[in-house]
């Protein structure tokens, strides 16, 4: 993981005249100047990292370019030619093809279809399927897809999902190709076949736009970075040549140390002589987990780290109630309970913010207010009201002291950023007066300074005695932020670490089993 | 360059994943055909003499109507949406059909009206849906109290149909041996197939299934959603005035009153056909299924000579069972990710 790729080839001489040529870009949303005059210019052969903040306009211009919003200001040339794009269908037959953060796909159909469907081909009129799954099987071998083209879509995981979207972008032998968020739910081997597949087709001379909130992968894979910032363009950089803090302070126009000043938080000693706030012994739940003991103490946060599929969000999830656990028991300040509904956690003071923000976390219709007192009205039941100027104090509180912004408790939660969703999230949980907190994945896809915000909260609730489970994948964060980690693969615990007494490569040692690796890990299984 | 291997295929094991990654899709549908199986055998071994030419032939006579209604709302399911209407509509055309040949104008021309007048009605149901964001359910209501009204405007009685030409749709039968089928099977089966076709091989159909399993990404993979989204209903319409047409045919008359509930009939044998209803998956040939199963067991219930409501309580437990089913299927699909 190092910030500057020494091995990215400087761009090929052939990339003079840029394929795509926005200029000027200009684009309104009632009230709001979403896109200032933004440029972006694509070449041959380059990977362009397009980054900023949430909200700093790059899928409004990557939607512009691709059809889905009208331009009020700008223009855009491709091949030298002055185009309007009508819809996305226009963008495409003009070679330009995206693959959307959320897969654009339909589950139900196959493999196959998917990728050749809209330009299937045809025999008299009818499609002809034995010629459009062999092209299929043709296009998934060139990416190194070993797949029946005729299987479901809905039979493949998720990474596989992603790479069949970009195949079926590939089909048309577009020009351009634009990542948005490509490898959000990718985990790292996943990560390195879809780099594998980029890097090919930057070879055969393909424009691609990587939009992604992990630098480490943008500086591995980008030749050259443009940034935006509230939607304007702060300008375009050869990767090589930008280290790493100027684009963070490009991106969010300050100096952003303040992610270091957390850093107290780890080494902070924590009381382990008490009663445990939470005490999990052999808990565990058929085909999600193996049995798994846990404690948290007041005032700690415990961090639980491991890849994607590790088991860290099912513990969560037993923890929480939001599943039922088949085996093993939970005590609460050493008293036994029964965690078989959130509602029973809740009473027990256990709170749980999901992963899956706007599916099981914010309900997007409602207002920033409504969101915040829900956690709140369910721990009291609905048969006792929450009185008007209770209601105000309790959001104007964490409404401030969250910083949500805007800071209008009538703004429906759908129009915020992902950044101040996470943090009506938190603030909705926080007004339920919880002893444990339990955060899954708070931080994943929101911009640097709401991430900052978020972890300083963290740290700071957990200092007045709030005991905080925490997941992420940015294992950077759970090393800043948790006391002590709980490192779990293949659905088992597989060991236990100080934040203190070890480092990443450590922690990534045990993730992966990489013999050696180790420094300050228990190993508990081998 | 890195290869992901496919599941591996193991000998038997491996066909079965193969064959499941494929098609389980059609797990419902041919759960429904098991049905039809079983309950074909079941009445043979009571009855004696339930499975035979005549009974059988009978059956797609008398569900006809039915086989046509199904195929158009197959297709508006497959995207997600429901048409209530195709009752109303089916008595619309029904009595609007009866009331023009009393008035002596040309069967063709008779015909050619009550097809435009279910697809003007579909068009009305689809543009709501479509460009007013009108729920499904709610517009194909309005379509439904709007058909009926229509049926009682054009005559408060029964219309009895003399034309010949309309007629001889009901009763001409081809016969070879004891098997037969009217003009109104034949009508039937060609709907069928042609909308089993229109599905399978035509990038509307397609659309049609990319719609119903995901709307937005259907709209970005460059897919004419809207259009296609209308002319769903717009079938349902037509199919909606041709069942008019073959039920005017079979009962000789038109009938203001014709096809209350039959929307929720027809609702019933796609969905025992094996059509999910959150859309995207299902089949034309399922509805046809479901719609023999629906008639079997009001043939089997009338052979013993019982209650016509045991047909409905009848129909109920099986829709309850397919729901549950499919329920377990979607809950098992989303699993194996």
């Amino acid at each position: 993981m190092n910030p500057a790729n020494p091995t990215a080839p400087a761009a090929p001489a052939v990339a003079a005249r840029p394929v795509v040529e926005m200029r000027g870009i200009t684009v309104r949303f009632p009230g709001v100047l979403a896109l200032d005059e933004v440029d972006l210019r694509l070449r041959r052969g380059e990977v362009h990292a397009l980054l900023g903040e949430n909200g700093a306009g790059k899928s409004t211009l990557v939607k512009a370019l691709t059809g889905v919003h009208g331009i009020d200001g700008g223009s855009i040339t491709v091949d030298g030619v002055e185009r309007t794009f009508a819809s996305t269908a226009d963008a495409q037959a003009a070679g330009i093809a995206t693959v959307y953060q959320e897969v654009n796909l339909c589950p139900n159909l196959s493999v196959g279809e998917n990728i050749t469907l809209g330009h299937e081909p045809r025999r008299r009129g009818l499609i002809d399927w034995r010629a459009a799954h062999e092209q299929a099987a043709g296009h998934l071998r060139r990416f190194g897809l070993d797949i029946d083209p005729r299987s479901a879509l809905s039979s493949h995981p998720l990474a596989v999902r992603q790479l069949v979207a970009i195949c079926r972008a590939m089909v048309l032998d577009a020009g351009v190709l634009i990542l948005d968020e490509p490898t959000s739910s990718l985990d790292r081997s996943e990560v390195e076949r879809l780099f594998a597949v980029v890097r090919d087709l930057r070879d055969q001379g393909v424009a691609i736009v990587f939009i992604s909130h992990f630098l480490d992968q943008v500086y591995e894979i980008s030749d050259r970075i443009t940034v935006l910032r509230n939607g304007r363009l702060v300008g375009e950089h050869v990767a090589a040549d930008l280290p790493r803090g100027e684009l963070v302070s490009a991106m969010i126009g300050r100096e952003l140390e303040e992610l270091e000043t957390i850093g107290r938080s780890a080494a902070r000693s924590v009381d382990r002589t008490t009663t445990p706030v939470l005490r999990a012994s052999g808990i565990a739940r058929s085909r999600a987990l193996e049995p798994v003991d846990v404690d948290v103490y007041a005032g700690e946060v415990v961090g639980l780290a491991g890849l994607l599929g590790s088991g860290r969000t099912e513990l969560a999830r037993l923890l929480a109630g939001a599943d039922a656990a088949d085996a093993g028991t939970v005590a609460v300040h050493g008293t036994p309970v029964r965690l078989t509904t959130p509602h029973r956690a809740l009473a027990r003071r256990i709170a749980f913010s999901s992963e899956d923000r706007r599916g099981e976390g914010v309900v997007g219709d409602l207002t920033v207010a409504e969101n915040i007192l829900l956690g709140l009205q369910a721990r009291r039941g609905w048969l006792r009201p929450i009185r008007r100027a209770e209601r105000a104090a309790v959001v104007a509180e964490y409404v401030s002291a969250l910083g949500v912004r805007p800071a209008d408790p009538d703004m429906l939660v759908r129009n915020l950023s992902g950044g101040n969703q996470q943090k009506v999230l938190l603030g909705r949980w926080l007004a339920t007066a919880p002893e444990l907190l339990i955060l899954d994945e708070p931080t994943r896809g929101i911009d640097v300074g709401a991430k900052a915000d978020i972890q300083r909260k963290v740290a700071d609730l957990a200092e007045k005695g709030l005991s905080v489970l925490f997941i992420s994948s940015e294992l950077e964060e759970v090393l800043r932020l948790a006391q002590r980690i709980v490192i779990l693969r293949d659905r088992r615990r597989v060991g236990e670490v100080e934040s203190r007494e070890t480092d990443l490569d450590g922690l990534v040692g045990v993730m992966a089993q990489t013999p050696g690796a180790t420094a300050g890990v228990t190993r508990e299984v081998l | 360059m890195t290869v992901i291997e496919a599941p591996a295929p193991a000998g038997r094991a491996g066909t079965v994943n193969r064959l499941l990654d494929r098609h389980a899709s059609a797990l419902p549908s041919a759960a429904a055909v098991v049905i039809l199986l079983l309950l074909l055998a079941g009445a043979q071994a009571y009855f004696g003499n339930f499975v035979t030419p005549r009974v059988l032939s009978a059956l797609l006579l008398d569900n006809a109507y039915l086989v046509i209604l199904a195929v158009g709302m197959t297709m508006v399911i497959l995207t997600g949406g429901i048409d209530l209407s195709v009752g109303s509509v089916l008595a619309f055309t029904g009595i609007l059909g009866a009331r023009m040949l009393a008035g002596g104008t040309s069967p063709l021309l008779v015909v050619a009206v009550m097809v435009l007048g279910g697809a003007a009605i579909g068009l009305m149901i689809g543009v709501l849906v479509q460009y007013f964001d009108v729920q499904p359910f709610i517009a194909s209501l309005a379509g439904l109290f709007l058909a009926r009204g229509l049926a009682f405007v054009v005559s408060l009685q029964s219309v009895k149909v003399t034309s010949p030409g309309i007629l001889w749709l009901q009763s001409t039968r081809f016969q070879a041996g004891d098997w037969y089928v009217t003009p109104t099977g034949l009508l039937a089966l060609a709907v069928l197939l042609i909308g089993a076709f229109t599905l399978a091989y035509t990038r509307f159909g397609r659309t049609v299934y990319a719609i119903g399993g995901d709307e937005q990404s259907a709209r970005l993979m460059g897919l004419d959603v809207a259009r296609t989204r209308v002319l769903v209903y717009v079938v349902s319409g037509v199919c909606s005035g041709l069942g008019g047409l073959v039920l005017t045919a079979y009962s000789g008359a038109g009938y203001p009153r014709n096809g209350i509930g039959t929307e929720l009939d027809v609702i019933a044998a796609v969905v025992i056909g094996g059509t999910l209803l959150s859309g995207g998956v299902g089949y034309v040939l399922g509805s046809l299924v479901g719609v023999l199963v629906y008639g079997t067991i009001k043939t089997i219930i009338s052979f013993k000579g019982a209650e016509q409501s045991w047909t409905q309580i009848t129909i109920g437990m099986l829709l309850l069972v397919f729901i549950v089913v499919q329920q377990v299927i979607v809950v098992r699909s989303a699993r194996r990710r």
